[in-house]
């Protein structure tokens, strides 16, 4: 569904990530751009640039948060501190909605900077429920977690990806940020169906979607974003929006950063798979 | 999974094959990894060790181009292998990666040698703009306040970001020499790619000529969110670090006079100066309680 409850009943359209190489273009040019996608833990300082940016930018555009060290599925607590300034910028933005990745990446107070995979059991989806629900109830705006690209599977596992996610966004009552292009990837490097994880996850509490390209190794996929968004991707896509609606979508791309307009150009190719949905939705 | 990603790489990074234990790794992997048609068990995980090595040292490569200048590519490398792996990572942001650096070479000055007091130098300069970059810019104290209080009760704080260093070598006039370099050298540069470690692929300059030792002053602050290196008189340096240390305007002024080797100079004329200059640039503020 479009506006719902876990983006906040907004309305947003195609966005784009805010990236480096790209502010001064922006700044100057005030390009019409629906929404930017920050990440925030580049934003939880205490000063400087990164925050007149900010502030600049949040004058003109609608800016949503993307976190990438929350590690909701961390068998440690949620950091505390890391609660802190995530609610500090939070109250900076106002992003309507927060969103953070369905992962573990640091133990014994030691990060990996990475968005690890877990193993799809049901004691874990309720380990990773509960920091879900804290991470809400502290930071008081709805949440997204996004499935994370991987590369490896763990015996452990009880279930399949999407069956994890599934269990662990009803046990949180959150919503889900679903990564077209991560499902992709992991698809190829695990040998499952990704229109079987398309089909099986709960529409309904889909707040965004992520696209992005990948790169191809000689027996992996990895997710490098630093390609445009490929044809098997954006046939996903299209699945994805038949199924869920016409919903906020933000193109990823954060290595060989080429031009905001080529960039901002890609990102708007994923209105001709809404409006086709509209004008088959209206036939 | 944890200890396998953050054990260092082999010289030809890859995993290590043997475990801490002896074992073989691929057996360690084997354990909880399931293989797929493609790649093993110990293939999946070394995914994962690779591209967080790749990912923290690229990182200090990038914050540290001085460094590496002054003891070299191979030399840097190994060095900040061997402090990642002594010193991991503990904050959520890749910007703190260098904090302790300092204090690992201080415990481990062979990584430097021959020239570990110009490295150390040059690491602390280089961790300084980090702090200068976006810590935090405390409000300005109030001018009333600095009028009203004779300078025998006035103390004033100084911006978190501002860091005074006492160096022995010209480290900021050859950083910006190594700034001008990799900005000729990097201009053509091919973008990373995962299969090879990022800064490989980087042509290597010419050694640069390191600088010779002289004994400076340096504020690094930022101003209108630019980033500046300002050398200062040995006198105004003392006032600055006699302020940070909470002592009265009247006694900082005085002490650094009084150990000032400089004579017949118009010191009120002189501070009166910097005092404006200090406080156009923003430096002071509400001392924290």
């Amino acid at each position: 569904m479009p506006a719902n409850q876990f983006n906040n009943f907004t309305d947003y359209g195609i966005g784009l990530g805010l990236r480096v190489p790209h502010y001064r273009h922006i700044l100057r040019n005030k390009p019409v751009v629906d929404w930017f996608e920050i990440i925030s833990e580049n934003f939880m300082v205490d000063g400087g640039r990164p925050l007149e940016v900010l502030d600049q930018i949040l004058e003109q555009y609608h800016v949503v948060q993307h976190g990438v060290a929350m590690y909701f599925g961390s068998a440690d607590r949620l950091n505390r501190e890391h609660l802190k300034k995530l609610k500090r910028l939070v109250k900076r933005t106002n992003t309507p909605w927060l969103s953070d990745h369905l992962c573990w990446g640091s133990v014994d107070g030691r990060y990996t900077h990475d968005l690890l995979p877990m193993p799809y059991t049901f004691a874990a989806a309720r380990a990773t429920a509960a920091n879900i629900r804290e991470a809400r109830d502290f930071l008081e705006v709805p949440i997204c977690v996004e499935n994370v690209s991987s590369y490896a599977e763990f015996h452990a596992s009880e279930m399949t990806e999407w069956e994890f996610l599934s269990e662990v966004t009803e046990l949180a009552d959150c919503g889900i940020l679903l990564d077209v292009n991560n499902i992709y990837v992991s698809s190829r490097n695990h040998n499952f169906d990704p229109y079987e994880y398309l089909n099986n996850v709960p529409h309904h509490r889909v707040g965004q979607i992520h696209i992005a390209g990948h790169s191809k190794f000689e027996k992996y996929i990895l997710d490098t974003h630093d390609h445009p968004v490929l044809d098997p991707v954006w046939k996903m896509y299209a699945h994805a929006i038949r199924l869920i609606g016409k919903t906020a979508t933000l193109l990823e791309w954060d290595d060989r950063i080429p031009s905001f307009d080529e960039v901002h150009h890609e990102a708007l190719k994923a209105n001709q798979f809404v409006e086709k949905q509209f004008e088959t939705a209206a036939a | 999974m944890a200890s396998a990603i953050f054990r260092p790489l082999t010289d030809d990074n890859r995993m290590q094959p043997q475990w801490t234990d002896g074992s073989r790794t691929a057996l360690v992997a084997e354990r909880f990894i399931k293989p797929n048609d493609r790649l093993t068990s110990f293939d999946r995980l070394e995914i994962y060790n690779r591209v967080y090595w790749f990912r923290v040292l690229d990182c200090l490569y990038d914050d540290y181009p001085g460094l590496r200048a002054i003891v070299g590519e191979k030399r840097f490398m190994e060095l900040a292998t061997a402090y990642l792996t002594k010193y991991p990572s503990v904050s959520f942001t890749l910007r703190n990666l260098g904090e302790r650096l300092e204090k690992f070479l201080r415990e481990e000055p062979h990584w430097l040698a021959p020239h570990q007091e110009l490295a150390l130098d040059m690491a602390r300069f280089e961790w300084a703009q980090v702090v200068a970059f976006d810590d935090a810019a405390l409000p300005a104290i109030a001018t009333d306040e600095v009028l009203d209080t004779p300078p025998s009760k006035l103390r004033i704080g100084l911006q978190p970001y501002l860091s005074l260093l006492v160096l022995n070598y010209a480290v900021d006039r050859f950083f910006v020499a190594v700034q001008k370099r990799e900005a000729d050298v990097l201009r053509d540069e091919a973008s990373n790619t995962f299969e090879t470690m990022p800064h490989s692929k980087r042509p290597r300059g010419k050694r640069m000529r390191l600088p010779r030792r002289q004994h400076i002053h340096v504020a690094v602050h930022r101003y209108d969110n630019s980033l500046f290196y300002k050398r200062l008189d040995p006198e105004a340096f003392a006032i600055l670090q006699s302020l940070r240390r909470g002592e009265t305007v009247e006694k900082a002024c005085t002490n650094a006079i009084a150990s000032s080797s400089l004579k017949k100079i118009n010191w009120a004329a002189r501070i009166k100066t910097w005092f404006e200059d200090w406080s156009s640039l923003g430096w002071f503020c509400q001392r924290l309680k």
